[in-house]
């Protein structure tokens, strides 16, 4: 299995006709995804083609998942219209809703937030590569892309990883592809302040998804939400993990006041979380080219196998 | 994007939020125009610069004090004439300091008390919040690990918005007077209203105080904005001072480049903000100095490459280069044949190590090799990171 998403879910794609989403859709597709519909107010009924295939373009999320049978989004809507976007998702009763925009305002993203509460729909993003779970295929094909990350490195398998950030996800995917260690899903939550799900939302899907058996989580400074997911991993997650914090070399005192030091308690640096980390079991990748080799070793320790 | 207190405190009037008596001025001539506004008596001389600390710095010619008391109009002018032009260091401007274009003139207030007032973001929730303290002035993190009890947080419902119980109780809990605490309540619902208004990022107040009459008043303002929102305020765009502001890092976002200048010696070339990030972290990690954070995006361009290479080198601290690639969607040929050109185009004589992976790189590391050029290849990111380290060192 692998979490969020299947090679079998149908996607649709809000912003299908813009350059940016036209780019991603057509190399979604020719990964093998099931990306059944696009969306771009006022092309209604027009087509979207790629490579033989001939994706129906509606006015309307509703529309398109009731016509196709979509239950997932991958929204690539400029910022000023994303948070509109999201919540169009929403109300039509998406499963999940993958933001790839990057620079919707924090406050629109807070609307958002508030807006989504008690509905069915998960959002993943905004400003992230998106959720891939690699197929059986060569260069992982067949599997399901959403967002913007490169399919071809990945390998069908038993890890899941989750990150903030785009690169560092694909740097973490192609060390354990170059070793042969597959992924069951890849997940990027995206760096924005408010974000749709965190660290701990995916790790605790992971930790109840049978098929995967240790996890790669990868965090920057800022914000406390890799020290509360380090923090349950400790006291409920029976997979190895492995972790590594980006920015201990980030300079200080960029941000104009001090309030923020004080939300963020004293947990927010890379020292901190890293501490925290070690605290709580996970193995810490001592550099960002440590990363594959850091599960290696959480896992020898654990007697797991990860291929 | 950071706005001065002078502009804040404009802002904060337009909002109803009342501060003291203040007017700001550029030139020794303006000092004159900008002194008759105000009131005779003890008058506040301010160096505006987008760095706290103002008041505990020291200019480089060893005047103490960045933030003055006088007790005339004429001493602050004459005070003001030995900051303006004058380079302040502050414990947030790094050694350099920020050079002094504005002093902001305010009329010295009557304190009472001192207080502290924030709205700003709560990740954790999701929600702005309002951070509160009986104990202004000092710094707020001393406070926080102190005595966390004198620290009042309010969250507030984006559905509902600040609601009037909540101020109640906020302005309950600091203790005001009754005079005052109809003051404290209207000045914060109004504080409130220009946070949400504005798509401010952060306001931060410290100190807010009452006087012996009971007026309460923001005396000091820091306020930044949310850069994502900025194209809705075309008002406060307008506010933006470029002469806070690194001229390479102004000069990067031209070709939408992200740069933010260090200290160190070897400069990085990235893609990606999480990989630039750690691309510095793991040159410290095997005992080297980064000079930059600099993030190419995800499409990087051969203009792009040829311009922070060109960004990179205005930094004379620089002594190698380290460029590191993970071309996911792009092609890592067209990025190696940007590389060459770019170093040509440059004429490069410090030492590179570039390390090339992703899409296509098998052709991208022909290209490097075959350019004839003086750069060093590495294969994962530790090994080009300590072959960057050893050239410089």
């Amino acid at each position: 299995m692998s979490i969020l998403v299947t090679p079998q879910t149908k996607i649709l794609v809000q912003g299908i006709t813009g350059d940016f989403g036209g780019r991603h859709a057509k190399l979604s597709l020719d990964y093998g995804t099931q990306v059944v519909a696009g969306v771009t107010p006022g092309k209604g009924g027009q087509f979207f083609e790629h490579a033989g295939h001939k994706v129906p373009i509606f006015n309307s999320v509703a529309d398109a998942a009731r016509e196709t049978g979509a239950t997932v989004s991958a929204i690539f809507v400029p910022p000023p219209f994303a948070g509109d976007a999201i919540l169009e998702g929403v109300a039509a009763g998406l499963e999940l809703a993958v933001a790839i925009t990057e620079g919707i305002p924090v406050k629109d993203m807070i609307r958002v937030k508030r807006a989504m509460q008690g509905s069915r729909t998960r959002l993943v993003g905004p400003n992230c590569p998106g959720v891939v779970t690699p197929g059986t295929g060569e260069g992982s094909k067949g599997g399901c892309r959403i967002g913007i990350a490169p399919g071809y490195i990945h390998k069908k398998g038993r890890v899941g990883v989750v990150s903030r950030s785009g690169t560092l996800t694909y740097e973490a995917v192609f060390q354990l592809t170059s070793k042969g260690i597959g992924q069951s899903t890849c997940v990027g939550i995206g760096g924005d302040p408010v974000n749709g799900t965190s660290h701990l939302d995916v790790i605790k899907l992971f930790n109840d998804d049978p098929e995967t058996v240790g996890v790669i989580m990868i965090g920057e400074i800022g914000g406390s939400a890799e020290v509360e997911a380090a923090r349950w991993i400790r006291e409920h997650c029976k997979k190895p993990v492995a972790g590594f914090i980006a920015g201990s070399t980030a300079p200080a005192g960029r941000r104009m006041g001090h309030a923020g030091a004080v939300i963020g308690g004293a947990e927010d640096t890379a020292a901190a979380k890293i501490a925290v980390f070690q605290e709580c079991g996970i193995e810490v990748a001592a550099t960002p080219s440590d990363m594959a080799d850091a599960l290696i070793r959480a896992a020898a320790q654990a007697g797991v196998k990860l291929s | 994007m950071n706005i001065h207190e002078f502009q804040a405190k404009a802002l904060f009037e337009r909002y109803g939020v009342p501060v003291p008596k203040g007017a700001a001025a550029t030139t020794p001539e303006e000092f004159i125009t900008a002194l008759t506004r105000l009131p005779d008596g003890p008058t506040m001389v301010k160096s505006q610069i987008h760095a706290g600390g103002r008041g505990k710095g020291t200019f480089t010619d060893g005047f103490k004090g960045g933030v003055k008391f006088c007790p005339t109009k004429t001493e602050a002018k004459d005070l003001a004439l030995k900051m303006l032009g004058n380079t302040l260091v502050t414990a947030q401007t790094g050694p350099a300091g920020r050079k002094v274009q504005t002093i902001y003139f305010t009329a010295a207030s009557d304190i009472k008390k001192e207080y502290y007032l924030a709205i700003l973001l709560d990740r954790a929730t999701s929600r702005p919040v309002i951070v509160a303290s009986t104990e202004g002035g000092v710094e707020i993190e001393t406070v926080a690990h102190d005595s966390p009890e004198k620290i009042h947080k309010v969250h507030i419902d984006p559905a509902y918005g600040l609601a009037d119980f909540q101020v109640r109780e906020l302005v309950f809990k600091l203790g005001f007077n009754p005079a005052e605490a109809k003051n404290a309540a209207k000045l914060i619902r109004n504080l409130w209203t220009m946070y949400w208004e504005t798509d401010a990022a952060m306001i931060e107040v410290n100190p807010l105080i009452t006087t012996p009459t009971d007026e309460v008043l923001a005396l000091d303002a820091k306020v930044s904005f949310d850069d994502n929102a900025l194209y809705r305020h075309p008002t406060i765009t307008a506010l933006r001072d470029l002469n806070e502001e690194d001229p390479k890092e102004i000069e990067a976002s031209k070709h939408s480049l992200s740069y933010i200048a260090l200290d160190g010696n070897i400069a990085c070339l990235v893609n990606g903000a999480g990989l630039a990030m750690s691309t510095m972290d793991i040159i410290k990690h095997y005992g080297g100095n980064p000079a930059n954070f600099l993030d190419v995006g995800g499409g990087a361009s051969k203009d792009q490459v040829v311009a922070a290479f060109k960004i990179i080198l205005g930094d004379p601290n620089v002594k190698g280069i380290f460029v590191n690639i993970f071309g996911g969607i792009m092609d890592c040929n067209v990025i190696a044949s940007g590389i060459v050109e770019a170093v040509k185009e440059v004429g490069l004589k410090l030492p590179l190590v570039v390390r090339l992976e992703g899409n296509n790189v098998a052709a991208g590391k022909a290209t490097l090799a075959a350019s004839g050029l003086a750069l060093v290849s590495g294969d994962t990111m530790a090994d080009a990171a300590q072959k960057i380290v050893k050239l410089v060192a």
